[in-house]
């Protein structure tokens, strides 16, 4: 996969739409080259509020073709309500979602389920169905769309677990017999079995040790690259947010603060990313809840 | 004056729940119904469903069915002894059973059975965001998890009811025959010569009505659950005791239909 060159490093004024993760266009572009300069996702003032609180304030980011971006920030901060806005879980309150170019919003439910055909979705706990085996888990999507048969359905699933490290015997496992990793690269078997465009993560590392967490980020980063797919991971890890991101991005308050890549993070000079990167209880954010 | 007006604004909010909860109930079983047919159909999940609700309440339904037919049997006995009307036994079994026991008795049970174990693990799959995934798989929720239910409960429920009408009327037949010195052929053909198609049908008609309901509350419940365990635990509670309420209701309604005059 060719992937695009990180951008500058950017500190970023409030509003201001983010352009990720895009490289400077060659003179004479291939067919391929211009599909790669045009935001694979586009998000413009997104909003979204829970009675009277306000969780997503106008919310602009652009993610580009093949890239991994990752969105960090602190708990409660909107990093999951802007990924369920996106995947269509949750109806934002106003704003645009852009995926290769249409707006999903308007969207009516079937040509919404085409979309999101094209996506596939790492939940934080996994969210694997209590009730089917391990094979049935990792390809639902296929067997649900009559893709595929449940024969091939075994087949293909042995094959994908292969490739992340679990033995076919696993297939015929249910969810509660695996252990925590398991589970986790049970849920990245799922959401990479029908090949998507686009993959989110959601917490990916969580509950997880630090050695299998990053054996999760290096296998999310091995897949992302494999199918070239555009990668969206939310996470407060910042040791996963710098291996699976080219690109990270932080939300702070309901808007994107600061983005750039992994190398320009510590020097970002903005003082809420400098104090959540380094976990210090005094700074600015602290300073706001106190408040 | 401000007292009335506090007891007026509760009254008033309460209302308004009431009404906005009926009118999601409403709304809910519409969606689920539209689902059943349009395709695709989950037929897997039917048959998962329809097992779960036929077969395995079977065992509950069946003792429940025997032993209310042997007291019915015992109870009019010693009723109708008071005015020389033993005679009327088999024919008060059978019309009470197959009319309102049987389906009444049965949708209990099964609401107590199959209400709790559907919103159990509806409400599982909602707050451990296992229904968001089947969303993001392309595969619509109330087309996998509530079409399927409800379409097993409109069939499992009088198929159950069919057994339960045959077991009650035996258990009424074993006291009658072993306790109260009936006759084989004088209690049996007093059962069926008195028995009406329109008495099975009636019943048949309200076990269907009442095993969508069953299916439609432990789904809707379910569905809403929210805050983890506890949330679960609430639904679970509220499926089984709206459902039976809805049975008792729903009982009264279609037997006016049915057999007022």
């Amino acid at each position: 996969m060719n992937r695009v060159g990180p951008p500058s490093p950017q500190g970023l004024t409030r509003g201001a739409p983010l352009s990720v993760g895009a490289a400077p266009p060659p003179p004479t572009p291939s067919r391929e080259g211009r599909g790669l300069s045009i935001p694979k996702i586009r998000i413009r003032g997104l909003r979204k509020s829970f009675g009277d609180k306000l969780v997503l304030d106008g919310i602009d980011l652009d993610v580009m073709p093949q890239t991994s971006t990752v969105v960090i920030g602190g708990s409660g901060s909107g990093k999951s309500v802007l990924l369920k806005c996106v995947l269509g879980l949750l109806e934002p309150d106003g704003g645009t979602i852009e995926i290769d170019g249409r707006d999903i919003l308007p969207m009516r439910r079937t040509e919404r389920e085409q979309v999101r055909s094209h996506i596939g979705m790492l939940f934080q706990n996994g969210a694997l169905f209590d009730s089917l085996p391990v094979w049935e888990n990792v390809t639902f999507g296929l067997l649900a769309q009559h893709r595929i048969t449940r024969r091939e359905g075994r087949e293909r699933a042995a094959e994908i677990l292969g490739q992340l490290g679990l033995g076919p015997s696993v297939g015929e496992l249910y969810p509660s017999e695996l252990s925590g990793g398991m589970q986790k690269r049970v849920a990245l078997a799922r959401a990479i079995a029908a090949q998507p465009d686009i993959m989110f993560f959601d917490e990916p590392t969580t509950g997880l040790d630090p050695i299998m967490g990053a054996v999760i980020d290096g296998l999310i980063v091995d897949c992302v690259k494999r199918l070239g797919s555009t990668a969206v991971a939310i996470t407060h890890d910042m040791a996963s947010a710098r291996r699976i991101g080219d690109v990270i991005a932080m939300l702070h308050h309901g808007r994107i603060i600061w983005s750039g890549p992994p190398t320009a993070l510590m020097e970002s000079g903005n003082p809420e990313v400098d104090q959540f990167i380094h976990g210090r209880r005094e700074g600015p954010i602290q300073m706001e809840l106190r408040r | 004056m401000n007292a009335v007006l506090d007891s007026l604004a509760l009254v008033g909010r309460g209302a308004i729940g009431a009404c906005r909860i009926a009118g999601s109930l409403v709304l809910f079983a519409v969606s689920g119904v539209s689902h059943l047919l349009r395709p695709p159909f989950y037929w897997r999940m039917f048959l998962r469903a329809l097992i779960d609700m036929a077969y395995f309440s079977l065992p509950v339904v069946a003792l429940t069915a025997i032993f209310t037919g042997m007291v019915l049997a015992l109870q009019t006995y010693t009723g109708f002894a008071r005015f020389n009307a033993q005679s009327a036994v088999a024919n008060v079994v059978v019309i009470s059973l197959t009319r309102e026991l049987g389906p009444v008795l049965a949708g209990l049970m099964v609401a107590g059975r199959i209400g709790a174990a559907t919103a159990a693990e509806i409400g599982t799959m909602r707050v451990t965001d296992q229904i968001d995934a089947l969303t993001t798989l392309s595969t619509n929720p109330m087309k996998y998890l509530v079409a399927p239910r409800l379409l097993a409960g409109i069939i499992a429920l009088p198929a159950l009811v069919v057994v339960a009408d045959i077991l009650g009327v035996m258990g009424g037949f074993i006291v009658a025959n072993l306790k109260l010195g009936f006759g084989v052929e004088a209690y049996l053909s007093s059962t069926f010569d008195f028995l009406q198609t329109m008495d099975v049908v009636s019943g048949l008609v309200k076990a269907a009505v009442f095993g969508f309901l069953i299916a439609l509350l432990g789904c809707y419940q379910g569905y809403r659950s929210r805050g983890g365990a506890e949330g679960v635990g609430s639904a679970t509670t509220a499926a089984v005791v709206a459902a039976s309420i809805l049975i008792l209701a729903f009982d009264y309604v279609l037997t006016e239909l049915f057999f007022a005059r």
